[in-house]
């Protein structure tokens, strides 16, 4: 557009020779204004695309199928939590509760209060270990990003590399020696045992860097001649930039550690997280089926909610998440 | 004459000498100030490493350490409690002629990547190419209900009611209204259901980041270049779609692969708490599940060289295929 513009600028011959040379630049403003604005007309002139109605049809009746099939099972989790327990036991089952009532939850929390260890401390226990396990993996994996992506170094090539390779081998491969690292570094049996591990998270690094890399070169150079210190530009410029993918980064780690039952690394009661203590009252069989419905409903809440809040942030940090 | 000339070779040969420990002085310094201009690059990056030090180090102990222990292992005999002893690659013998477990597990996880890796990687960009073409109040109630499933922790276990082997599972009691079957199906305990059941349930559960990332992408698109293929001569939404879309999401799509593959391979868990451990028949016996049959330390075998073996197995598979993945994506549009 821009070359277009210049030749029509310099194209001297519609020039009157009795012109003085303040007319004829005043001449050219004009021409290249009116240029200007039929470019921009042009440009944002809306152009039909090519759609046939019987193809959206066709393709928006597979999406709300596949929305149905995809919805349903959680629909009916969470209206059954809300099922007096004789209306989970009719034949044919219905999908929607004909006498709503919150029994359920109030049963779970009774259960709960009436086990050995209060429910509290299990409700603790898992704010903790998410709470630690998010804010250590943001800050740490955010500083080690940002050198990543936007300083020169020898080894950067190499370490990048090493980032995307170890998003293609899922953790089941390395169960075993991180049980024995874990031991051999005396954290079996504390939160830390999977709190540590959370914090070195690949995807979480992995998006965190990508993000890093829009942001503009000259704005970081500016503060240096400024004379502010990486660490000062780190946590002055980089920091409130990149909010969109911190708050990813706590999506998706929040998701994890949130329904961790502790594994193979806690035994202590008393420390265990609170979704061991939900998986130990669904195993109570078929009388707690009301209540196992309630700790789904509870369990599936929370990250829900928290997507929900954090969604178009969450597009935002995706939209630099490529490998090139 | 004679004498001059010997005395001119021996001058000859002399600065060849004096010639060569220079041009040796030369290359020795400029090795030298190579190595000083590494170090001086290393001194002059410190604050980056610095500040990339706590995290490597967490990322080292607990992903690439690990992969090369599994490694070593994977050619020991090892029960955590005595020294590992080394013996050479009779574990993977093993595993490929003497353990049919092994290869039905191989077998079943084949069947499901093949099944469940291409056509969740599909769904992922298919709904979210539809939703992005969707008005802008419907694109994030749409959005979430297709992710929900991947992100509300252990909420597959709902699948368990709807595949209930009585006649109060939803999906006999269905089956029974309609008159279809006469008696509940034991869907669970029936090898024969138990794939099919798993790669529904999976695909269900399929799509996460992958999916989001895809959205993300189609929103970045440049809007103007739609309109330029328009007038170019692109004629329908399949066009549309090979010639400018997904030429332009090509990072997208290499990010999306990674993830899908390394799930689809990865499916272990799904099949535990649904089939429980072991499976009928070990129907739905994946290699994971085998893995933790052997490795985890609540199992009661304890031999971790073994499983070992079947982790480096399992690494090698991902890797690989993720490889060949990323060769055949480079190729769209072109």
């Amino acid at each position: 557009m821009k070359k277009e513009i210049n030749e029509q600028e310099l194209d001297f011959s519609q020039l009157k020779d009795d012109q003085t040379l303040e007319e004829q630049v005043q001449d050219l403003k004009k021409q290249h204004l009116e240029l200007k604005k039929s470019v921009k007309h042009k440009k944002y002139k809306r152009v039909r695309l090519s759609r046939s109605i019987a193809g959206d049809v066709i393709l928006f009746v597979i999406l709300f199928a596949f929305a149905l099939f995809s919805a349903y099972p959680l629909v009916f989790a969470i209206c059954n939590a809300f099922k007096p327990l004789d209306e989970l036991f009719i034949f044919p089952p219905k999908l929607f509760p004909r006498h709503f009532t919150i029994n359920n939850f109030i049963d779970l929390f009774n259960l709960m209060s009436n086990s050995r260890i209060p429910i509290s401390r299990y409700f603790l226990n898992t704010i903790w270990i998410t709470l630690a396990g998010t804010i250590g993996h943001v800050l740490l994996a955010s500083l080690c990003a940002y050198p990543l992506a936007k300083h020169k170094f020898v080894g950067k090539k190499v370490l990048n590399q090493l980032i995307v390779y170890s998003l293609m081998f899922s953790t089941a491969v390395t169960s075993i020696p991180i049980y024995m690292i874990i031991s051999g570094l005396h954290l079996l049996d504390t939160q830390w045992a999977i709190i540590i591990p959370s914090w070195g998270y690949t995807l979480g690094l992995f998006l965190m860097r990508q993000f890093m890399t829009n942001i503009p070169d000259d704005l970081l150079e500016a503060a240096r001649i400024d004379g502010a210190n990486e660490f000062t530009i780190f946590w002055k410029i980089v920091m409130p930039m990149v909010k969109p993918a911190w708050l990813t980064l706590i999506i998706l780690l929040f998701q994890q550690l949130w329904g961790t039952d502790g594994g193979n690394y806690i035994f202590t009661e008393n420390l265990k997280p609170l979704s061991y203590a939900l998986s130990q009252i669904v195993a109570g069989g078929i009388a707690r089926t009301g209540t196992a419905a309630a700790v789904t409903v509870i369990m599936l809440i929370i990250p829900i909610t928290v997507f929900v809040i954090n969604q178009s942030k969450m597009l935002e940090t995706m939209a630099s998440s490529g490998i090139k | 004459m004679n004498k001059k000339y010997t005395l001119k070779k021996a001058n000859k040969q002399t600065l060849q000498v004096v010639v060569n420990k220079y041009e040796k002085r030369v290359k020795k310094s400029s090795l030298s100030t190579k190595k000083a201009n590494f170090k001086k690059a290393l001194k002059r990056s410190r604050v980056s490493y610095a500040m990339m030090a706590p995290y490597l180090i967490i990322f080292l102990t607990f992903t690439i350490i690990p992969v090369i222990m599994s490694f070593a292992l994977s050619f020991t005999n090892y029960d955590m409690l005595q020294a590992p002893k080394f013996i050479g690659l009779d574990n993977y013998v093993n595993l490929f002629l003497h353990d049919e477990v092994f290869l039905i597990a191989l077998k079943n996880t084949l069947i499901l990547a093949v099944i469940t890796g291409p056509l969740s990687y599909i769904m992922a960009f298919l709904f979210a190419w539809l939703i992005n073409e969707l008005p802008h109040k419907l694109r994030g109630l749409m959005t979430l209900i297709f992710y929900a499933p991947s992100i509300s922790g252990n909420a597959y276990l709902i699948w368990q009611l709807l595949f209930s082997s009585d006649r109060y599972g939803y999906i006999n009691s269905f089956l029974l209204n309609l008159g279809i079957i006469n008696e509940p199906i034991y869907w669970l305990s029936t090898p024969a259901y138990a794939l099919p059941i798993l790669i529904i349930v999976q695909l269900w559960l399929s799509l996460g980041v992958s999916f989001l990332s895809f959205r993300a992408g189609l929103q970045t698109v440049d809007r103007t270049l739609y309109e330029a293929a328009a007038i170019d001569g692109i004629r329908n939404r399949w066009q549309e779609l090979w010639y400018v879309t997904l030429p332009q999401m090509k990072s997208q799509l290499l990010f999306g692969a990674v993830m899908q593959i390394t799930n689809s391979l990865g499916i272990g868990m799904v099949s535990i708490s649904l089939f429980g451990m072991p499976s009928t028949e070990y129907s739905a016996h994946t290699i994971v599940t085998h893995l933790l049959d052997f490795g985890s330390t609540n199992s009661t075998r304890l031999e971790m060289g073994y499983a070992s073996a079947i982790a480096v197995i399992l690494f090698l598979m991902m890797m690989a295929s993720n490889l060949i993945i990323q060769k055949l994506i480079k190729r769209v549009g072109s």
